[in-house]
């Protein structure tokens, strides 16, 4: 079946505006996505016909709503293909998933001298959750280099990999370089030493199957906004063997199972990492997104998507004095630029003016910059309902961009 | 350096203003900035160190003062263009002034000419911080000529 981009683009409504008196050309993808009227409207529906705090009350529209929640617990799952459904925890996004393992697990399984394995292009969330919690806890922080291309060396990882190594955070996709990590292998060279690693997928989840069973991952993580669903939403999948071990990283209500002044007992998986009142209409947002996706199909989305990244690549590239960061061969649709001496920051000033919407800056990946000696980049990130049309405005634009600065 | 004898910080940003009347494109505005961030005097290169840096995250600023006469210089730059353009806006209302002046000018040409957004503490341009810093040698160098008063 041919991807009908124009149909996919009437889904969202937003990208009809203009911004200056121009069509909006938005290509901020990876900072977060728009999201198609399905998700809306059932987030509008929810707040006017289903709005009920869950778990608690007896009444009709508690018991609805607590099933619509669970029922996007499910369809997370079934999303990635987790075992069970137990072993979904909602969050506030990637960064909160992160930061609940780097706790809860580091309570459990760190001790002083142990080491944590992550990578030099990790965004910061898979970063300082990590060094926070090895400054706590007296262990060792260890990075895999990448190349100039933007590979990770495996070579270097293995060597990484020792008897003190506890647990290794990787990210699926590079945010800035949008370089596809080998996680599987990098999964099963650590299983080789029982350790546990944990995948943050939140560029990846937009734009790939997810099968965390065959992947066999043991923790994966994502966010909601970032993959057409509502923001301040997310997704912690961790394996129960771990999860049931690990002790809660907040107390509150949902969480406990009973408690008294002097003992409190916690509730079974998942509820016990869901303190207080959860994000329930996100979660219901987050199911409408992840099963508007699954509709179109994740093959086609990354086949057009792929079809855009080389159309993309080839514009960019004629572009004169400019500079791709990240030629990994296995890479999404995310390109980072420069372009000779042009300031990235005065470049996507004027790229705004012209209704274009990159990001500029350092992603949140300072490490990668200082990698490549750069204050930071432009980055286009492409999703399926850009078309080649927005491509060539974002080429025509950084000609102008040349012609005010070069 | 710059001075502007007899036009007060007022007199400046009205100026400013009507020279920006006459853009009703954003682009001929950004190039009118490039051209006044050529015409923003050299600073020397030793003063754009750490310890003038005014760090925006995504573009950099350099701030320098000083005080003669009883009047404030400013000195500044940025590695960004468009912003060093605002740079040398902000140095031409508040260079070359008392510092009670300085203290007391409300900046309102910034939003006159469309540029608010610039200023905005979600841009880490760090012109915010900037201005910040400007008034705040001016409170320094006011608090110590009214000490040297008395």
């Amino acid at each position: 079946m041919e991807f009908d981009v124009e149909k996919i683009r009437q889904d969202f409504p937003i990208l009809s505006r203009k911004v200056y008196g121009q069509p909006i050309a938005y290509l901020d993808n990876g900072a977060t996505t728009q999201k198609p009227r399905q998700v809306i409207e059932t987030v509008r529906k929810y707040y006017e016909q289903g709005n009920a705090s869950i778990h608690r009350g007896i009444h009709f529209l508690s018991e609805q709503s607590t099933d619509t929640y669970e029922k996007a617990r499910e369809t997370v799952r079934r999303f990635i293909n987790a075992a069970s459904s137990s072993e979904i925890i909602f969050t506030s996004g990637a960064t909160g998933s992160i930061n609940a393992v780097a706790f809860s697990f580091g309570e459990r399984y760190i001790s002083e001298g142990d080491e944590v394995i992550i990578s030099e292009m990790e965004h910061h969330a898979n970063l300082v959750p990590w060094q926070m919690m090895c400054e706590r806890k007296g262990a060792r922080l260890k990075i895999i280099p990448f190349n100039e291309k933007g590979e990770l060396i495996f070579g270097e990882y293995e060597k990484l990999l020792t008897d003190k190594t506890r647990i290794v955070a990787i990210s699926h996709v590079s945010n800035t370089l949008g370089t596809i990590n080998p996680v599987k292998e990098i999964i099963r060279k650590a299983h080789e030493r029982d350790v546990p690693v944990l995948v943050d997928g939140a560029q990846a989840v937009q734009h790939e199957t997810i099968d965390v069973r065959d992947l066999d991952a043991d923790f994966y993580v994502f966010s909601g906004h970032k993959v057409y669903g509502p923001n301040g939403i997310g997704v912690l999948y961790g394996k129960e063997k771990y999860l049931y071990e690990m002790p809660p990283y907040q107390g509150g209500g949902d969480m406990v199972d009973c408690v008294t002044f002097e003992k409190t007992t916690y509730n079974q998986l998942p509820f016990k990492f869901e303190a207080g009142t959860m994000n329930y209409i996100g979660a219901a947002g987050l199911a409408a997104a992840l099963d508007y996706i699954s509709v179109i199909g994740l093959p086609g989305i990354r086949q057009y998507e792929h079809s855009l990244l080389e159309y993309a690549t080839m514009k960019l590239m004629s572009v004169p004095g400019l500079r791709i960061y990240g030629l990994a061969p296995e890479k999404i649709s995310i390109l980072s630029f420069l372009m000779d001496d042009i300031h990235p920051y005065d470049a996507g000033m004027v790229l705004d003016k012209l209704g274009i919407a990159v990001r500029t800056g350092t992603h949140c990946n300072q490490p990668v910059m200082d990698h490549y000696r750069i204050t930071g980049t432009l980055r286009a990130c492409l999703a399926f309902y850009n078309t080649t049309g927005e491509i060539d405005r974002l080429y025509e634009g950084l000609l102008r961009v040349i012609r005010m600065f070069g | 350096m710059i001075n502007f004898t007899g036009m007060n910080t007022q007199r400046i940003q009205e100026e400013i203003v009507s020279e920006f009347e006459v853009f009703d494109d954003w682009l001929d505005k950004y190039d009118y900035l490039i051209e006044l961030s050529n015409g923003l005097p050299v600073m020397d290169p030793r003063y754009k160190t750490n310890e003038y840096l005014i760090n925006g995250c995504q573009s950099k600023v350099w701030l320098k003062a000083e005080i003669e006469d009883g009047k404030v210089t400013f000195t500044a730059d940025s590695d960004a263009i468009i912003t060093k353009g605002i740079v040398s806006l902000l140095i031409r209302v508040l260079s070359g002034h008392e510092p009670k002046e300085i203290l007391e000018t409300d900046l309102f040409f910034i939003d006159r000419i469309g540029l608010r957004q610039n200023l905005s503490p979600t841009r880490s341009n760090g012109l915010l911080a900037m201005v910040k810093q400007m008034k705040l040698y001016a409170l320094a160098y006011q608090t110590r000529l009214e000490r040297g008063d008395k």
